[in-house]
C-alpha cells in the first residue's frame, strides 16, 4: 500500500489550478477509486461525475495524463510510476474540476430523426441474428462522449459544434440507417447538418472508445460511402428527387465534396 | 417563491431509469406537460447496469410458456408475499410491452427464425429473458431515453429534489430540488407527481448499486404521507465480484448461470445440490447429468440447482463460506469456462468477459471467477394500487424499484426490467387520468418550500462538525454487520439503537466549499433519505420473525404460516425526516380462487 501523488486540476470556468493530492494507494485499485478516497478524506468539494464504476454507464470520463479514459476503468497499476494527472474532458465547458457541461451531447441528439419504423406484421417483426448485429455494435455505446472529447474537429474548433455532430452521432446515425426495420433516410441530413464531411477518419475516435467499437471503419466509412454515392448517383437522385416531392423534406443542396 | 427557478407540470417524473422514462412517454402520449427530473445526466440510470435481460412470457423459445406460468413463477419465487394483482398484471403485460420497444429502436438478439431470443434464468419455468447480449438494461434505457427526447420532453439532469411538497389541502403537489452543477434551488409544482427513483443498495457497503441507490423516493413517499412495506426484503444478489477489493459487489449477471455457467466450493463440488428447498424439489435436477440435458432441453431433464430462485443461491453461497469452504477471498467459484467453449463465452457474455479482464486480470474463458452475495435489490417499496400506480398520498403515484408488492420476499432475476416499462406505463396513465379527473393540486405550501431549503443550507453555516463522507462509511459498516443477509434479534435492536445515534449525527455535519457542484453537500442531502430506508428495513427485519425470501432470521429459520398473511407497512408520524416511524400489519389482498388454482399446481 504505497503512496500515491495524484496531480488534478481544480476550478471553474473561470479559472483553476492544479492540487496535488499524496494519498493511499491499494492494489488493483483504479484510477476512480483513488479520486473518491480524496473525496472522502481531505477534499469532500471535489467535483467528479461517476455512477456505476463499472464501465457500463460512461459517467467518469476524464483525461488521464492526458489521454481521454474512464477513470473507473483505468488501473493505477498500469500508468507509469510518479505523478497521475487528471483534468476534465477538454472540448466542453468546465463546470468544475473534473465535471465538464457535456450538454452539447443532448442537443446532437435531439436532431437527430428517430426511428421511423416498418409497420408490424401480424404475428410480429422477424429479424434475422446477422441483420441486427451490425447496428447492435453501435448500440453498445455508453455514451461516455470520450469519442467527442477526442475528436480535433470541435476539439480544436469551438465553431465547428454548431455545425458538426461528432462521432458519437454519427455511430448512433449510422445505427439508425442500418436498422433493418427503419424506412427514414437520414443522408443528406448527416451530411448537410451533422457535417460528416468535415471528419477525415483519423481514427481518433476508435482509439479511445472503451467499449471497443469500431467507429471509423464500421459507421463513419460506410455512411461516408452511403451518402457519397447518394449524391453522385444519377439514379439515387432521381429517386430522391421524386421522393422529396412526396415527403416535402429540405431543398436540394449542392454537391458538395469531401475534403 | 419568486427567489427560485420554478416549473409547472402536469405530470412531474422524479427519475429517468426504465420506470420514469416509460411513464414519461405514456403520460406524454396522453396530451399532457410532463417534466423529468433526473440526479445524473439522461441514460445513466441504474437500469443501465442490468444484464441478462427482461422476462416476459413470449413463448418464443418454448412455446409452453405463457403468462399463467409467469404468474405462478413469481409468486413462487415471491415466497406468496407479492401484491397477486402486480404479479398478474406484470405476466400478462410484459410481452407486449417488450414488443413495443423494438418500434422504439431496440435490437434484441434473434432465434433462428428470427423471433427475439429468449434466455434462461433463475426461478423461470422456461427461457423467458428478451435480451441483447449481457447488456439489456443498456438497450433498454437508450431506447426509451431516445423515444422520450423525440417526442420533446423537458428533463432535468442533475437535479437532486429534496423532498416533495403537497398544497393546502394535502395533496403532492410538487417538490423542491436543487441544481448539482450551480447549488441553485428550483420549484417544480405538479398535478400529480410520479416517484421512478429506483433502490437504496448504497446503505450497505457491498453493494452493485452506484451513489445514486440512496431511497430518495422510498423516504420522500414515507414523509409525504405514503406506506412503505416489505422493506426487510433486501435482495442480496449471489454473484458479485470479490476481488479485488476495489470491484467488490459489482454484479456478474445470473446469464453466467443460465447460458452454463455452475458453483463450485473450494472443493470442487457443485454444493447447490444440497440446498434445494422442498417446494423446489420436484422442479430441480436431483444430478449433475440431468441438469446438464436440461440445458439442451427442458423437457429431457429438469433444471439445475445453481438456478433457483437468488435467495436460495445467496443462502447456500453463505453457509459454504462459513463452513471454511470458501475461495481465497471469502468467496465460491463460478465455473463456465470448463463448460463452455470460448467463443461460446465472449459472445454470450461480451461484458463479463471485459469487466473480469480489466478490473480483475481474469479471463473467464480459461478460469472460474471468484463471487459472493452482494446487496442489490430491494424489494420493499411505497405501497401502491396495482392498476393505477397510486400511492397513500393523493397526487403521488409510484413505479419500479421504489415501488413495494410487485416481487413479495424476493425478486426473480429478468423481472425487474418488465416491472418497470409494465409499471411505468400503468404509472404513467394512472398519474393522467388523475391529472384530467380534475381533483389535481393547485399550488405549493411556500412555508413547507423554505423549511426544506433552510433545512438543505444549515450544514454551511456549522464551521465545526461531522464529514458527511464519515457517516456514509459508517452506515455502510454497520448495516453490513447487523442487517444483512443473515440476521438476529440482538443484532437488529444495536442497528435500531444506532441508527437514533446515526439520526443525531447527520444533524452536526459542516460541509466544506460552496454549492456549486459539491459532492459532500450532494451526499449530505441524501443522508436523510439513508437513514429512512435503514430503519424501515431494520422495524421490518425486527418485527418479522421468520424467514422468508430475501429476508433470513438465524433465530427464526423457517417461514411461518402466522407471517404469510401480511405486509409491514411503516408510516411516517410528522413528515419530517427524524420523525418516529409506525408499523401496523397490512392484511395481504386475497387472491381470486382461478390464479390460487395456478399456484397449487404442479410442475
Amino acid at each position: 500500500m504505497a503512496d500515491v501523488t495524484m496531480r488534478i486540476w481544480r476550478g471553474d470556468a473561470s479559472g483553476g489550478e492544479f492540487q496535488n493530492y499524496t494519498i493511499e494507494q491499494n492494489d488493483n485499485e483504479v484510477v476512480l477509486d483513488v479520486i473518491h478516497r480524496i473525496q472522502a478524506t481531505e477534499a469532500p468539494d471535489l467535483a467528479c461525475r461517476w455512477n456505476c464504476k463499472a464501465g457500463k454507464c460512461g459517467s467518469c470520463s476524464a483525461e488521464i495524463n492526458g489521454k481521454p479514459r474512464l477513470m473507473c476503468m483505468t488501473r493505477m497499476d498500469t500508468l507509469p510510476e510518479g505523478p497521475v494527472t487528471v483534468t476534465p474532458m477538454k472540448t466542453f465547458p468546465i463546470i468544475r474540476d473534473l465535471v465538464t457541461d457535456v450538454s452539447f451531447n443532448y442537443a446532437m441528439a435531439a436532431k437527430i430523426p428517430a426511428l421511423l419504423p416498418k409497420p408490424v406484421p401480424e404475428g410480429g417483426y422477424r429479424l434475422m441474428q446477422e441483420d441486427v448485429e451490425r447496428s447492435q455494435e453501435f448500440r453498445k455505446c455508453i455514451e461516455c462522449f470520450l469519442c467527442q472529447d477526442v475528436c480535433h474537429v470541435i476539439r480544436d474548433h469551438e465553431d465547428n459544434k454548431t455545425n458538426y455532430a461528432g462521432p458519437r452521432f454519427f455511430i448512433r446515425i449510422a445505427e439508425l440507417e442500418m436498422n433493418p426495420l427503419d424506412t427514414n433516410d437520414r443522408r443528406e441530413f448527416v451530411r448537410e447538418e451533422m457535417g460528416l464531411g468535415y471528419c477525415n477518419i483519423t481514427k481518433c475516435c476508435t482509439e479511445v472508445c472503451p467499449e471497443g467499437i469500431h467507429i471509423t471503419d464500421n459507421a463513419i466509412i460506410p455512411l461516408k460511402e452511403r451518402v457519397v454515392a447518394a449524391n453522385y448517383d444519377p439514379v439515387a437522385w432521381l429517386g430522391r428527387k421524386i421522393r422529396r416531392q412526396t415527403k416535402k423534406t429540405s431543398a436540394e443542396a449542392s454537391v458538395q465534396p469531401a475534403p | 417563491m419568486s427567489n427560485y427557478e420554478h416549473h409547472d407540470y402536469d405530470v412531474l417524473i422524479i427519475g429517468a431509469g426504465g420506470a420514469g422514462l416509460r411513464a414519461a412517454i405514456e403520460a406524454k402520449q396522453r396530451g399532457l406537460k410532463v417534466g423529468i427530473i433526473t440526479k445524473s445526466l439522461l441514460g445513466k440510470a441504474h437500469t443501465v447496469m442490468a444484464e441478462g435481460g427482461m422476462a416476459a412470457a413470449m413463448g418464443n423459445v418454448y412455446e409452453e410458456d405463457n403468462w399463467m406460468v409467469h404468474f405462478r413463477d413469481t409468486m413462487r419465487g415471491g415466497k406468496y408475499l407479492n401484491n397477486y394483482r402486480m404479479a398478474e398484471l406484470h405476466a400478462k403485460e410484459a410481452p407486449e410491452r417488450v414488443l413495443e420497444l423494438e418500434q422504439w429502436g431496440a435490437l434484441f438478439d434473434r432465434t433462428k427464425d428470427g423471433k427475439i431470443l429468449q434466455r434462461d434464468f433463475g426461478g423461470h419455468r422456461y427461457a423467458r429473458l428478451a435480451h441483447t447480449g449481457d447488456r439489456t438494461g443498456l438497450e433498454l434505457i437508450r431506447t426509451l431515453q431516445q423515444k422520450v427526447v423525440s417526442m420533446g420532453t423537458d428533463v432535468f439532469m442533475e437535479v437532486k429534489v429534496l423532498k416533495l411538497v403537497h398544497d393546502d389541502a394535502g395533496r403532492v403537489a410538487g417538490c423542491v430540488a436543487y441544481h448539482r452543477a450551480s447549488g441553485e434551488f428550483v420549484t417544480f409544482a405538479a398535478k400529480a407527481v410520479i416517484l421512478a427513483t429506483g433502490g437504496a443498495g448504497k446503505s450497505w457497503k457491498f453493494t452493485s448499486n452506484s451513489w445514486e441507490g440512496t431511497g430518495d423516493g422510498h423516504a420522500m413517499a414515507l414523509w409525504a404521507g405514503a406506506k412503505l412495506i416489505d422493506m426487510e426484503c433486501i435482495q442480496f444478489h449471489p454473484t458479485g465480484m470479490v476481488w479485488p477489493l476495489s470491484v467488490r459487489g459489482i454484479l456478474v449477471t445470473e446469464g453466467v448461470r443460465g447460458d452454463g455457467g455452475v458453483l463450485r466450493n473450494s472443493l470442487g463440488e457443485r454444493f447447490m445440490f444440497n440446498y434445494v428447498a422442498p417446494m423446489f424439489r420436484a422442479e430441480t435436477a436431483e444430478t449433475e447429468e440431468e441438469g446438464d440435458r436440461w440445458y439442451e432441453d427442458h423437457n429431457a431433464g429438469r433444471r439445475p440447482p445453481e438456478l433457483l430462485p437468488r435467495d436460495e443461491v445467496a443462502r447456500a453461497i453463505n453457509t459454504e463460506v462459513k463452513a471454511g469452504r470458501g475461495g481465497p477471498h471469502g468467496g465460491v467459484f463460478l465455473d463456465i469456462a470448463s463448460r463452455r467453449p470460448a467463443e461460446f463465452i465472449r459472445r454470450r457474455l461480451p461484458s463479463m468477459y471485459h469487466q473480469f479482464m480489466e478490473l480483475a486480470g481474469v479471463d473467464i474463458t480459461r478460469e472460474a471467477m471468484e463471487i459472493g452475495p452482494t446487496c442489490h435489490y430491494i424489494m420493499g417499496g411505497v405501497q401502491v394500487d396495482a392498476d393505477t400506480a397510486a400511492t397513500a398520498a393523493p397526487g403521488l403515484f409510484a413505479a419500479g424499484e421504489v415501488a413495494g408488492g410487485m416481487h413479495g420476499a424476493n425478486r426473480l432475476g429478468g423481472n425487474s426490467l418488465s416491472d418497470l416499462i409494465v409499471f411505468g406505463k400503468r404509472a404513467g396513465a394512472g398519474a393522467a387520468d388523475y391529472v384530467l379527473s380534475g381533483q389535481a393540486a393547485t399550488s405549493l405550501n411556500q412555508g413547507a418550500v423554505d423549511a426544506a431549503i433552510k433545512e438543505a443550507l444549515a450544514p454551511f453555516e456549522r464551521t465545526e462538525g461531522e464529514n458527511p463522507y464519515t457517516i456514509q462509511h459508517d452506515l455502510q459498516e454497520m448495516m453490513q454487520a447487523n442487517v444483512g443477509i443473515i440476521r438476529t434479534q440482538s443484532e437488529l435492536d444495536f442497528a435500531l439503537a444506532e441508527l437514533e445515534k446515526f439520526t443525531e449525527r447527520v444533524k452536526n455535519i459542516a460541509v466544506k466549499g460552496g454549492r456549486a457542484y459539491n459532492p459532500g453537500w450532494n451526499l449530505t442531502t441524501d443522508l436523510p433519505a439513508m437513514l429512512a430506508v435503514c430503519k424501515t428495513v431494520a422495524l421490518g427485519a425486527s418485527l418479522r420473525k421468520e424467514s422468508r425470501g430475501g429476508h433470513t432470521r438465524e433465530d427464526f429459520p423457517t417461514a411461518s404460516e402466522d407471517f404469510s398473511k401480511f405486509n409491514l407497512a411503516h408510516s411516517s408520524n410528522g413528515g419530517n425526516w427524524d420523525s418516529p416511524i409506525e408499523t401496523v400489519e397490512s392484511p395481504l389482498l386475497p387472491i381470486p380462487q382461478e390464479l390460487k388454482a395456478l399456484l397449487e399446481e404442479a410442475h
